[in-house]
């Protein structure tokens, strides 16, 4: 094996590893943590090399076994999936750190639970496979990889209100891969091969009905996972019941890896020349109904949940303007969307730790009480509503851009965009005056004691704070290095709809 | 090249079938049904993709003729899928037990909280409070409304546990 080969595949193999070795010694807290920290910001590190080799000379390929391109598995990493890697390592570290810390301060150096660190560890390889992989058959054990974890992560310790929740995830998620590997049988079926960069080719040569129909099969699958309106609905209903740093890391990594996934096979197996009608309105109906929907709630992790599903909504207009500047400014909202979706869900689970309720009717006077608490809430907020001069507004900008450029249906979203914007902002004030203004409340006591959530308690952690500062850092660090990254998210669409590059790596010789 | 298996009207129907059943029992509301919908729907998927490796042949480490071999492909993948399968059903029947254990039924429950604000909507208060200056009076109307002046109506735990308590159990 070569470097470059080494490198690609560690971001695999080293959660894996740290994984077995978290089972292996359960009982000590202290290697489990610290396993779990330096996996990770490995991970880190060799995503951030392999993004600037993926950036000076094109994608970075494996192949596994020694077996080449159509026959093995090969993992490729171009600039997308470099990138997105990179930003979902950062924000796994730091929601490991702020779990961590969480569990020190409830519970003290010395007690460890036991699944929940193989099970991070898991997630994070499942999560790191699926950006690298070549291959949909893959793809779709990365995803059972992630999503296995994630059914653990989501259903430990279960109250009743959380086994329902659990159990909606679970099935819903279940349903969505078996149509996946229906939607593989069948494009087998069609093509002959799972390769990604081999399909390519020969999905153009099938009839169009029939390259119609796998492509819709696609979309569905990754629209339950990337939850698109109207498949949406399993997502409110289970994230805002998962304990804080797992929903922060859900609502972060799990549903971009869907939108990654669909902008990957749309992109490289169902190549088109002029806006996608189907796509655009369903980026208007993500948006609208995620925005609406999060003005109606009272607890904020639900209102947070609702305002993820509307910013998918976003990088959807990106993917359905189908040019070079659209493709490079989904892939610049979603690095952006999963940095700042972490941190806010870190965030309200630092407010709920402070009001012992997620309820926004009953808390109050954070402001005063905690003015920390408020700059951190108030820095992501902004960013998410996409003020300037933050990354939100960075990344919206290079949407409407490209909307602008197509025409006139195009346009018409673009207004949406800033509608839903507007709607966003609408909802976040109403948190930050429900939550930080008004008169001073005492703490609820917490209402279930039995799980391992301390809510209700004024004995505040200040690692986890920092853990979440380190968050807002790296979204700052967006808008900072907006100009770089906005050149190299525009190389990766013209990659992405070029498909050239990707194919002559993985396959070798000319496309 | 492109693979186009002949078709086999007795396993396409027997899918189909499957398919069909599978997604029937996953729209119920009892997890067991749900549970052998997603078995099935498992079968119906691992049937679909050995159909598509075309038609039964000799093994692939027979001979050296690849046309005389059976394509080893799907049997890899349906092998793999059918692995996965067999771990998250019986995760998902651990789950479900637990779900009984903890609830005392199996049916699939109601999203308390979501209920809570399909009702609330009949209320404008909603949309005409959220740009205002946060005074108490939005808070005070949201609560009576929420139901029987119940405070805690806000908090899911104490929701869930007043609506199962509603809830007649078989």
């Amino acid at each position: 094996m070569n470097a470059a080969s080494t490198i690609i595949t560690l971001p695999v193999l080293l959660p894996l590893l740290g994984a077995a070795v978290s089972v292996v010694f359960a009982r000590s807290a202290m290697l489990q943590r610290v396993v779990g920290i330096v996996v990770l910001a490995a991970v880190a590190a060799l995503a951030a090399v392999l993004l600037v080799m993926a950036d000076t000379s094109g994608p970075v390929v494996a192949s596994l076994g020694g077996w080449a391109a159509p026959v093995g598995i090969a993992l490729v990493a171009d600039r997308l999936s470099a990138l997105l890697l990179l930003v979902s390592s950062l924000v796994t570290l730091a929601v490991l750190v702020y779990a961590i810390d969480q569990r020190i301060a409830d519970y003290g150096r010395g007690t460890a639970s036991t699944t929940f660190h193989p099970m991070y560890l898991m997630l994070s390889a499942g999560v790191s496979l699926a950006y690298l992989t070549g291959d949909l058959f893959t793809l779709f054990v990365a995803f059972e990889v992630m999503l296995t974890a994630s059914y653990v992560l989501i259903s430990r310790r279960t109250s009743a209100t959380r086994v329902r929740a659990g159990m909606t995830y679970v099935t819903v998620s279940l349903m969505s891969s078996l149509l996946f590997l229906t939607a593989i049988a069948l494009v087998y079926a069609a093509t002959g091969t799972v390769n990604l960069a081999d399909l390519a080719g020969r999905m153009d040569a099938l009839p169009g009905e029939l390259r119609t129909v796998l492509g819709l099969m696609l979309l569905v699958v990754f629209g339950i996972k990337a939850a698109i309106v109207p498949l949406h609905f399993w997502l409110p209903d289970s994230y805002p019941n998962a304990p804080g740093p797992v929903a922060a890391l859900f609502a972060g990594l799990l549903t971009k890896v869907g939108f990654y996934a669909l902008l990957r096979t749309q992109t490289l197996l169902f190549s088109r020349d002029e806006p996608w009608m189907l796509m655009l309105v369903l980026a208007v109906a993500t948006m609208l109904v995620g925005a609406l929907g999060a003005l109606a709630q009272n607890d904020l992790n639900r209102l947070l949940s609702f305002l993820l599903v509307s910013h998918i909504g976003f990088m959807l207009f990106g993917l359905a303007v189908f040019d070079p500047e659209g493709v490079g400014g989904a892939a610049l909202y979603a690095a952006h969307h999963i940095t700042v979706l972490a941190t806010l869900f870190l965030v309200s689970g630092l407010i709920t730790r402070r009001t012992g309720t997620v309820a926004l009717d009953q808390m109050g006077g954070l402001a005063r009480t905690a003015p920390g608490l408020a700059v951190l809430f108030a820095i992501p907020a902004m960013t998410l509503a996409g003020l300037p001069p933050t990354a939100g507004f960075v990344a919206k900008l290079a949407l409407l851009e490209a909307g602008v450029g197509v025409g006139n249906a195009a346009v018409a979203v673009a207004a949406v965009v800033m509608v839903a914007s507007l709607l966003t902002l609408v909802a976040l004030v109403r948190v930050w005056v429900r939550v930080f203004w008004g008169e001073p409340r005492p703490p609820l006591p917490d209402d279930d004691p039995d799980d391992e959530v301390v809510v209700g308690t004024a004995a505040t952690a200040a690692p986890m704070y920092a853990a979440t500062a380190g968050l807002v850092a790296v979204s700052l660090a967006i808008a900072v290095f907006a100009g770089p990254l906005t050149e190299i998210t525009d190389r990766a669409g013209t990659d992405l709809l070029d498909r050239g590059p990707y194919r002559v790596a993985v396959l070798g010789g000319a496309p | 090249m492109i693979i186009v298996p002949t078709i086999n009207l007795t396993m396409a129907v027997t899918v189909a079938v499957l398919y069909a059943v599978g997604f029937y029992l996953l729209l119920s509301r009892s997890l067991m049904r749900v549970l052998i919908g997603v078995v099935v729907l498992g079968h119906a998927s691992n049937l679909l993709l050995q159909l598509a490796g075309g038609p039964p042949a000799r093994p692939p480490i027979v001979g050296t003729d690849p046309a005389a071999m059976a394509d080893p492909l799907p049997q890899a993948l349906a092998l793999t899928a059918i692995v996965i399968t067999f771990a998250l059903t019986t995760f998902l029947l651990a789950l479900g037990y637990r779900s009984f254990v903890l609830v005392g039924h199996d049916e699939v429950q109601d999203d308390v909280e979501d209920r809570r604000i399909g009702r609330q909507k009949a209320d404008p208060v909603g949309l005409g409070s959220d740009e205002g200056d946060g005074d108490d009076s939005d808070d005070s109307d949201d609560s009576a409304d929420s139901g029987a002046g119940d405070r805690v109506a806000s908090t899911d735990d104490a929701v869930e546990a007043t609506a199962t308590g509603e809830r007649e159990r078989p």
